[in-house]
């Protein structure tokens, strides 16, 4: 049984451009209208750039798929204009259990920090976050959907891509300056361009279930290990919205497939797990997964994004959450780029920085893939002595790894200015600035990412000096006042302290002391000017 | 950087050999195996050095090379 359920349908509309005599020209075509591929497109027309995205179906919502959302995409949904509906429908959690038979061996916060505007984590289904995107996109006038089509040819040139389109009513071509690849881990643009997808295959099967259910559990992410209901293997149960829940079993290397969909398999498990039978099976599904990258993610004019450029397993949320990531770190640059603020070679640090994010979210995934499903005796050896010594001491629960979660990416990156200061706080240089909760010129409360926002800003900390001028300036405790010191610590800030942050909230550069000179260089590095001027 | 110590460190060497021995006796293959995954965490969360680590890794895996040496 394979139930899929298209929740929202949209329709497949004639576009002028398939009347046009020859190939209309587009700055932005974005491929894949999946979670990565409606954040690049609507960051892109919020920054005033002319987005057409397509799609080759017309409906979403086929299981619920990616259901975290971890505090840094959050924060960058709260910039595209959907975290509101997204907090209101996701279930907000914070707290994970993880067990070992019916033991718990330990339980973590993620978020023991207040001060944030956005929640360690919410779960959402994949295709409530969808359909908010696409609200969102059709209320930009300058991004236009196309569903129903299917890219099935694409021609690259130095100076950007011609793109055949299959719709219901034939083929028409597109000429785009640039192509975002956001069509999926079967992404059909990398097939085209023959690039590899190198990496490591994992045996171990799961099975993958959302049953609905009036639950006495509370909203935590529970883990076991070896839970007496699934000997010898693991299970996940997590909630997510409308009293779904996420249930996830380890079925090891040589299930069958076909049969463990059935629900002549499929409902004792579950009965086994639940103590009760008193649930409808909403989505079943079997998986195996890959953490497996392409070398580059920028093809002259194409640039990949999201399971098209990067593959992990699920556990630690690393898939959807770095997509959004990809999306955040490549729209304002491709947006300067367009405009002619930037140089074109400002998008080889669109592949530095995400090659490097890439890495590091599949190197935690396959490692917590090893501990949760041992290859050979010893593997599992080693596991269960981690387990067991946990019970009795603090290193070894470290040890056990029932996901990692997702974690924004700390660049190191030739954009960055080096520190010449020395720093403490949470602030990190590379890092998404932290938020904290600030007051307005009115004394009303504004949290600080909100008054960051999406462009190149400098944090100003007065010492007597004048404002600094170029980018826009947010003065301290003028334009925005630190009522509570939460500022004051997370930047370690002083009188005569200087922040500058680039347009995706990452920070760029900082002083004690700005000076204009300064903080004109910095600007110009974070652009891709470095080397241009000393 | 701390490096492994590969010299003799122990007071007395066929003691603390001994008690390796001990710990397994009577111990079934599966269970000897198992005890030693736990020394083995143990120990090498007692070292704190990744590094150092990898070295006694490396150093491991090397005597277990064919031996090409004929001579006695």
């Amino acid at each position: 049984m394979n139930t899929r359920k298209a929740l929202y349908q949209y329709g497949y509309r004639r576009c002028a451009d398939q009347d046009r005599p020859s190939a209309a020209r587009h700055p932005v075509v974005v491929v894949g209208a999946g979670p990565v591929g409606l954040c690049s497109a609507i960051d892109l027309a919020q920054r005033g750039i002319p987005v057409v995205l397509l799609d080759d179906a017309d409906r979403i919502g086929e299981g619920s798929r990616g259901i975290c959302y971890a505090e840094r995409t959050l924060e960058i949904l709260d910039r595209l204009g959907v975290a509101d509906p997204c907090l209101e429908k996701g279930v907000t959690w914070k707290v994970g259990k993880v067990f070992q038979r019916n033991d718990l061996l330990y339980a973590f916060d993620l978020l023991p920090e207040d001060g944030h505007k956005m929640p360690a984590f919410i779960n959402l289904q994949q295709y409530y976050l969808e359909h908010a995107l696409v609200e969102r996109a059709a209320a930009l006038p300058n991004l236009e959907i196309r569903w129903r089509n299917k890219v099935v040819n694409l021609n690259r040139r130095n100076d950007g891509a011609t793109l055949t389109v299959e719709t219901p009513e034939g083929l028409y071509d597109l000429d785009a300056e640039w192509v975002v690849a956001a069509d999926g881990a079967r992404s059909a643009l990398r097939g085209m361009l023959g690039l590899a997808f190198r990496g490591e295959v994992f045996e171990d099967r799961f099975l993958i279930a959302d049953v609905k259910m009036k639950g006495e559990f509370p909203p935590e992410r529970w883990f076991w290990f070896d839970p007496p209901f699934h000997e010898g293997h693991s299970a996940l149960l997590h909630k997510q919205p409308d009293d779904v829940w996420r249930i996830d079993l380890q079925l090891g290397r040589d299930a069958d497939v076909k049969a463990e969909q059935t629900p002549e398999r499929v409902m004792p498990r579950l009965r086994q797990m639940l103590g009760h039978d008193d649930f409808s099976l909403e989505w079943v599904s079997v998986y195996t997964f890959q953490c497996r990258r392409l070398e580059r993610f920028v093809h002259g004019h194409v640039v990949f994004v999201g399971d098209a450029a990067h593959q992990v397993s699920p556990f630690g949320a690393r898939g959807a959450n770095s997509g959004i990531q990809d999306a955040d770190n490549l729209a304002w640059k491709l947006a300067l780029i367009i405009k002619g603020e930037a140089p074109e070679r400002l998008i080889e640090s669109y592949d530095l920085e995400r090659s490097a994010a890439a890495d590091e979210n599949i190197g935690h995934s396959t490692r917590s893939t090893d501990f949760i499903a041992p290859r050979s005796a010893q593997e599992l050896r080693f596991r269960n002595a981690a387990l067991t010594l946990a019970r009795h001491t603090p290193f070894a629960k470290r040890m056990v790894n029932s996901g990692r979660l997702s974690m924004p990416s700390t660049y190191d990156t030739p954009l960055s200015t080096p520190d010449v200061d020395t720093w403490s706080g949470s602030a990190r240089l590379g890092a998404p600035v932290p938020d904290a909760p600030m007051r307005d010129r009115k004394g009303q409360p504004i949290w600080l990412l909100d008054a960051i926002g999406g462009e190149e800003t400098i944090l100003q900390v007065p010492n007597g000096t004048p404002p600094q001028q170029g980018s826009r300036v947010i003065v301290l405790g003028d334009d925005l006042i630190d009522a509570h010191g939460v500022f004051a610590q997370r930047f370690d800030a002083s009188p005569g302290s200087t922040y500058l942050v680039r347009p995706d909230q990452h920070l760029a550069a900082r002083w004690r002391h700005g000076t204009p000179s300064l903080l004109e260089s910095a600007s110009r590095r974070l652009r891709g000017f470095e080397g241009d001027h000393v | 950087m701390k490096v492994l110590a590969t010299e003799s460190r122990l007071a007395d060497p066929d003691r603390t050999y001994r008690a390796l021995i001990e710990a397994h006796r009577g111990l079934s293959d599966e269970d000897s195996a198992a005890l030693n995954s736990r020394l083995v965490l143990i120990l090498a969360n007692h070292i704190g050095e990744h590094a150092v680590l990898q070295e006694a890794i490396a150093l491991a895996k090397q005597s277990m090379e064919p031996v090409n040496d004929a001579s006695k």
